[in-house]
């Protein structure tokens, strides 16, 4: 069950790129609409099916790379909605759900059978320290969008090219404010996440830092968006370098995730 | 029946010549009036606007009607009657339509896309329509101008991008800062475009205004003349430390800012963003300001080019246009040409076939067992009524008199087979 409605998800967020790259080609209203309205239906189904599979497994399904991968998009989308319906940002769909429909792809490709949890890992902190952590990553992901949007932005007004899609585009100052909201709520999120996560590998472990690559590259993570914000408050980084960074930002985790499960060492093998 | 336009516009008339058939004022009643009575002319309305004066009707015949408004213009305005005949234009029937519909859509004007033209239009529909001097036609026609206008606004791209330095100056301003109200904005130095661009962003709303002079005198001039605040020309580097948009346009004859400069006040400005518009020529602050982060320069080529590139753009929206208007003109032929009369007489007829049927059967139903002789009786005395009754409108229709589409209209509306009636609405 839970299955097919990933598979729905999958198809639904597919439709939702299309029409959001469309949008960057032809605006319309219309058009927008749809788009919600698919990503909205895909985003249903979606939770649907982690629900399901949180009642399979009996704990949050975030304990292989297929889960969460999936989750990390839920976290995604969701952070979308609420950015779409409090501050309506044109064209942030069309940055951000080709990002959602990759994540989904891999996701799908990944294994999906369910391994029974190592009991050293049944614990309260798996939900804890995985869901701050995931929306925090979720958070850097809008910002990632965001920083896209505010660089093209950019780019049209100091070269006075005001042509393709700087009439739609937020200006740069809306813009850059909302990357920088994202990323003070992201920042605590990593921070706590990371806590917590030494917290809980002192209950299992019985010590609270292994150094483990997840653990060396979410410290890198967190160090990099502590630079995006102190630089910002201090030196005044903002606007191109605050998307700069948030851009490498982004990617770093990116690597995290993806680079580590290759790598396939570590504590954090579930993932 | 038909539509006729004669008039001139900034195309093919200059302004004196423009102004001297205008209908200003007072003059505009009076000569509305006038040319209603004319007896080519049943129905009339007249737009005078600073680029365009034309004159709309609904003529029998288009030849008499263009000589005889000729006349009405000459005598009206007291010019020569012959100095008329290459001055203006003259279209009928589906060239004047066309003609009407692209002025409302703002595709004959001097500025393509600007938007007063309708309003106007809209005016001067409202005055006639006050006079009564229009009719069915022109009010049908001038309800479609109006309604092509708004779907070329809405459905082409027409009138999005700023044509004017001034304009293009707040339109960037508006990409640049989220809300203009919370900014500071100087100008410094003086001149007619500078100021025409200040005047425009402030009434945009800016939450505080600094001018700047070499001379004093002439910044606290200018400074009450836009509220704003005086501030020394050898203090405005200074300044620049809280001003979000600059304009300026000192006529200086070298850079009164230099890069290394500005790289002092942006960091003293924590790198909050400055757009500064640079009007003078030459120029004023050293171009290469612009590769500074958060500093955004256009000189007033730039501007220009943002400009040109946006005519260019209307250019591209206005064929789109140029579209909608063919198709429209093709949708109000349709309905003018159904106020023939023959469509008219066979709808009428069927109406009343229909009507006699439905009651007959209705009737019929409730009667099984009556006889066949009944049956013809009640069913010739039905085709009797109902023939009597559209006879006299039918024989109206077949008639031929002037005023014979005002006719075919009542008709149509007192028997509910005008099926186009409610589209507007």
């Amino acid at each position: 069950m839970g299955g097919i409605l990933f598979e729905l998800a999958l198809t639904f967020y597919f439709a939702a790129t299309i029409v959001s790259i469309l949008e960057l080609f032809k605006s319309a209203k219309i058009t927008s609409r749809i788009m919600l309205l698919l990503a909205g239906v895909g985003f249903a189904i979606h939770t649907a099916s982690i629900i399901c599979r949180y009642i399979a497994a009996g704990h949050i399904p975030i304990t292989n790379a297929h889960e969460a991968t999936s989750f990390f998009s839920w976290c995604i989308v969701l952070i979308f909605f609420i950015l779409e319906f409090r501050y309506r940002i044109i064209l942030l769909s069309s940055f951000i759900m080709p990002v959602v429909f990759v994540l989904m792809l891999s996701s799908s490709m990944l294994p999906r059978e369910l391994k029974p949890l190592s009991p050293v890992l049944r614990s309260y902190w798996l939900g804890i320290h995985t869901v701050l952590a995931f929306l925090g990553n979720a958070a850097f992901a809008l910002a990632f969008g965001i920083g896209f949007m505010y660089l093209v932005q950019e780019r049209h007004v100091k070269s006075k090219r005001l042509g393709g899609l700087f009439a739609r585009l937020p200006s740069l100052q809306s813009l850059d404010e909302i990357n920088y909201r994202l990323i003070t709520f992201g920042f605590p999120l990593l921070t706590l996440a990371i806590i917590t996560g030494a917290l809980w590998a002192e209950s299992a472990w019985g010590s609270y830092w292994n150094w483990d690559a997840r653990e060396v590259w979410s410290l890198i993570t967190w160090f990099i968006y502590a630079i995006v914000l102190h630089a910002r408050l201090t030196a005044g980084w903002r606007g191109r370098r605050a998307a700069l960074l948030s851009i490498t930002g982004f990617l770093t985790i990116l690597v995290a995730f993806f680079g580590i499960k290759l790598l396939g060492k570590g504590l954090h093998v579930f993932l | 029946m038909k539509v006729f336009v004669v008039g001139l516009n900034h195309k093919i008339a200059d302004v004196d010549v423009r102004e001297k058939l205008a209908f200003n004022g007072p003059k505009l009643e009076e000569g509305l009036t006038k040319f209603k009575e004319l007896p080519e002319v049943q129905e009339a309305i007249i737009l005078s606007t600073c680029n365009r004066v034309e004159l709309y009707a609904n003529v029998r015949d288009a030849v008499k009607a263009s000589e005889s408004i000729k006349t009405f213009l000459s005598e009206f305005h007291n010019i020569n009657r012959e100095s008329l005949n290459d001055a203006l234009y003259i279209y009928d029937d589906i060239k004047a339509v066309e003609h009407i519909f692209r002025v409302a859509s703002s595709l004959d004007s001097m500025v393509i896309g600007e938007p007063q033209i309708l309003g106007q239009l809209k005016d001067a529909f409202e005055l006639a329509h006050k006079k009564k001097t229009t009719g069915i036609l022109l009010n049908r026609l001038m309800k479609k101008a109006i309604s092509v206008a708004k779907r070329v606004r809405t459905e082409t791209r027409i009138a999005e991008n700023a044509v004017s330095i001034s304009f293009a100056a707040v339109e960037l301003a508006k990409k640049i800062f989220t809300d203009l109200s919370k900014k500071v904005f100087m100008l410094l130095g003086a001149g007619e475009m500078a100021e025409l661009a200040a005047k425009h962003l402030i009434s945009n709303g800016v939450k505080e205004v600094i001018v700047s002079n070499r001379t004093y005198e002439r910044a606290c001039e200018l400074a009450k003349e836009f509220n704003g605040r005086p501030v020394r020309f050898d203090d405005f580097i200074q300044e620049m430390m809280r001003a979000d948009i600059v304009i300026c346009s000192t006529g200086a004859s070298d850079y009164v800012l230099k890069k290394s400069q500005m790289q002092k006040v942006m960091k003293e400005r924590k790198q909050r963003p400055v757009f500064i518009i640079d009007i003078s020529v030459p120029r004023n602050i050293d171009p290469e300001t612009n590769d500074l982060d958060n500093v955004y320069l256009y000189n007033i080529d730039d501007l220009q080019g943002v400009v040109d590139a946006n005519r260019f753009e209307r250019q591209k929206e206005a064929e789109k246009a140029e579209r909608l208007v063919e198709e429209e003109v093709e949708t109000f032929f349709k309905w003018q040409s159904s106020l023939d009369s023959v469509p008219t007489i066979i709808a009428l007829r069927e109406k009343a076939e229909e009507i006699k049927k439905e009651e007959l059967d209705k009737l019929l139903s409730k009667f099984p067992g009556i006889g066949e002789k009944e049956k013809k009786a009640i069913e010739y005395m039905a085709a009797a009524i109902t023939n009597k009754l559209i006879h006299p409108p039918t024989a109206a229709l077949k008639e031929d008199f002037e005023d014979k589409d005002i006719m075919v209209a009542t008709i149509k509306r007192l028997y509910g087979i005008d099926g186009e009636k409610h589209e507007d609405k």
